[in-house]
């Protein structure tokens, strides 16, 4: 009981920024734009947050600092791939490669300086008296529960709001949603933004709360395992959740694993995460061979209007 | 007409996304050979001319594994640095963070251009340095914790073993629930022994106690370290070590309340509440010896193994919830360690699977140290083959 115990809070903790950049992503990518560049805007959300808690040790400033790069690079990507229509693929990449260079650049200075804990824990000792659910959330702290929260709001505003309504119809046939009245172009620049603050929280998370340092690239491929998640989701936040936990659990594995006394080679346990990836998209691949992906259906093909297909 | 728009737009994104990866290149490694101590024009004039008369001071370049931020490993070797710098009088190069593979001989082969001595500080290294030193038979170079040398590639290290044992002793008193959890790097026998050292200190004073052992395969990741502390500290320990480059795992254990130490450095002010102790490097006088020896015309390859007697190791001060009656032992027995009274690896000595490594009344010789690849009983870990 315990070390299931311990797993979920090892999940939750490690899933928690994989979960704000995949909800970021499905929010862009239910408009119709591909999200590749989550791992670039992790590492500017992390180095962000790394510097401004550094340099002011006030949460809410940070918060607003990452807010305020988040929504530049979102403009950034929204301006190459809504009004330029540049090649989705080749931007995210872009802001990728973007992101791991300039993060690194502007970390220098504080390489390898541990960072004071800068999210309070919401303490409810009450909540351990109910069984074993009670103690996993009884000391998580303020930017879990915002995930939660998060969570259950998305997936209100996407399946029950007319606003919802005109994401998803403009992800699936952008010039429809056109006739119908809504501003394709504007909305997606907003959805943009937006995906790509909660992506910024994803990196300020990572290092505010999971591993208080700044190190150069200290995402190591979270910001793709999140691209992958998206898929596995089906672009839906809740499904979203529990495949974040997933990998957040199978992220901690590997040294459980060798704690066993397991003589597979730890090289092998570092892996788990990638090849697990790799496998569930295989299953999921092989299970829906004859049905729709659930991907919105005009993902990467940029909205021109009065364009004949 | 649409194509060409297209084609036009594509192309903005195309340079836009050169820029940019072009930018994230240039940020992360040019900066640092920038101030090169290499001369102005006006310098290498004058200099010509007073070569015979002033002894030239050499050009000096370290190779870093992580950043000197790093609060342990290279941030002793920068401190060195810096010691060695006020000392002599010149301006070293660095370059930090520089991968254990082939980009490193890259960078050796740049640096030994224009430097005369290199301290490649990581034993990963140690191919490439030699690689880039039979190039360059002019140049001096220093590997640390290597074996292998060259006419002009020597390596420096130190008996840490000592210094971990010590750590043992502070950690076995420290010990409630006699489960003491380490976080390794590598499994290669620099690790292994200071493992086995840190066991038998434990063990000298609490024999009931265990280490657990788990391996990071990374000198320095943060995050890596402190997933790896936390499973210790999940599977019930309550005193934890590392052998690695940052102060994850004191903080990680400083968040649940339980005691560590990292390594290299004295970790104290990133949670002086839970910091034990660890054994820690003292570069620089070495650095000033051997570059003032380059200076002179003395200096010859060797493998340099400092010691608790002339400082290179030593152990971090205990910290402040550590009591007195530990520090006491801790410090009578470095002395004893100093002294040559006793020698941590003196049998008998069994290995974990019970079969006797060292007999009563032996003591290891530093080659056998050298290449250890067993761990000693009470330590719970695996060692790939």
């Amino acid at each position: 009981m315990e070390i299931v115990y311990q797993m979920l809070l090892a999940a939750i903790s490690s899933g928690t920024p994989l979960l704000f950049a995949a909800l970021g992503g499905i929010l862009i990518e239910r408009s119709g734009i591909i999200q590749l560049g989550a791992e670039g805007l992790m590492l500017m959300g992390a180095v962000t947050a790394c510097l401004t808690f550094i340099h002011t040790g006030s949460l809410t400033v940070t918060l607003l600092a990452v807010c305020g790069i988040s929504i530049v690079l979102g403009m950034i990507h929204a301006f190459l791939s809504v009004s330029l229509r540049a090649n989705q693929i080749v931007c995210g990449l872009a802001m990728t490669l973007f992101g791991a260079g300039l993060s690194a650049y502007l970390g220098k200075p504080v390489s390898g300086l541990p960072v004071p804990r800068a999210v309070p824990k919401l303490d409810m000792p009450w909540l351990e008296a109910v069984p074993f659910i009670g103690r996993i959330f009884a000391h998580l702290d303020y930017l879990t529960w915002f995930s939660f929260v998060l969570v259950i709001a998305l997936h209100m505003f996407i399946h029950k709001t007319s606003w919802g309504l005109h994401l998803r119809a403009m992800g699936d046939n952008p010039a429809t949603a056109d006739v119908m009245g809504i501003p394709v172009h504007a909305l997606r620049y907003g959805y943009i933004i937006a995906g790509s603050i909660l992506i910024g929280i994803a990196g300020a998370d990572l290092l505010l709360v999971y591993s208080p340092t700044w190190t150069e690239g200290m995402t190591t491929g979270r910001g793709w395992i999140a691209v992958a998640l998206i898929i596995f989701a089906r672009w839906n936040p809740v499904r979203a959740l529990i495949c974040a936990y997933f990998f957040g659990a199978l992220d901690m594995l590997g040294f459980r694993i060798q704690l066993i006394g397991s003589e597979i080679p730890s090289y092998f346990l570092k892996m788990i995460p990638y090849i697990v990836t790799i496998l569930v998209l295989m299953f999921l691949g092989w299970r829906n061979r004859n049905k729709p992906s659930g991907s919105p259906e005009a993902l990467g093909v940029p909205y021109i209007r009065e364009q004949r297909f | 007409m649409k194509h060409r728009k297209k084609a036009v737009a594509a192309s903005a994104a195309f340079l836009l996304a050169l820029v940019f990866v072009i930018s994230g290149c240039s940020s992360s490694k040019t900066n640092h050979v920038s101030n090169n101590s290499t001369k102005t024009p006006a310098e290498t004039a004058a200099g010509n001319a007073a070569a015979e008369t002033t002894a030239k001071l050499p050009r000096v370049a370290f190779v870093y594994i992580g950043p000197p931020g790093d609060g342990g490993w290279t941030f002793e070797h920068d401190k060195g640095r810096l010691f060695m710098e006020e000392k002599l009088g010149i301006k070293a190069d660095t370059v930090e963070n520089v991968p254990e593979s082939a980009d490193a001989e890259r960078i050796i082969t740049e640096l030994a251009q224009n430097h005369d001595i290199i301290f490649t500080t990581s034993f990963g290294y140690m191919d490439y340095t030699l690689n880039v030193a039979k190039k360059f038979p002019d140049v001096k170079f220093l590997h640390t914790a290597g074996y292998k040398t060259n006419d002009n590639m020597g390596t420096f290290f130190g008996k840490n073993y000592d210094a971990s044992y010590l750590s043992g002793i502070a950690a076995g008193k420290m010990t409630k629930k006699n489960v003491i959890g380490y976080v390794g790097a590598f499994p290669i026998p620099e690790v292994i022994y200071n493992i086995n050292a840190f066991m038998l200190g434990v063990q000298s004073v609490n024999p009931e106690a265990k280490v657990s052992v788990v391996w990071t395969n990374t000198w320095y990741d943060p995050t890596t370290e402190r997933q790896a502390a936390v499973s210790l500290l999940d599977k019930g320990a309550d005193v934890l070590l590392a052998y690695q480059d940052s102060p994850a795992t004191l903080q990680a254990a400083a968040e649940r309340g339980a005691m560590a130490g990292g390594n290299d450095s004295d970790m104290t002010r990133f949670a002086p509440e839970a910091y034990l102790t660890n054994p820690i490097w003292n570069w620089g006088p070495y650095y000033t010896k051997t570059v003032q020896s380059v200076i002179d015309g003395t200096w010859k390859s060797e493998q340099y193994s400092g010691s608790l007697a002339d400082g290179m190791v030593d152990i971090a001060p205990l910290g402040p919830n550590v009591p007195e009656e530990v520090r006491t032992l801790v410090n009578d027995t470095k002395t004893k360690l100093i002294n040559g009274e006793i020698s941590v690896f003196t049998g008998p000595i069994k290995d974990a699977a019970g079969a006797v490594k060292v007999e009563a009344g032996k003591t290891l010789t530093l080659e056998e140290i050298l290449v250890m690849d067993w761990f000693v009983s009470g330590v719970d870990g695996t060692i790939p083959k």
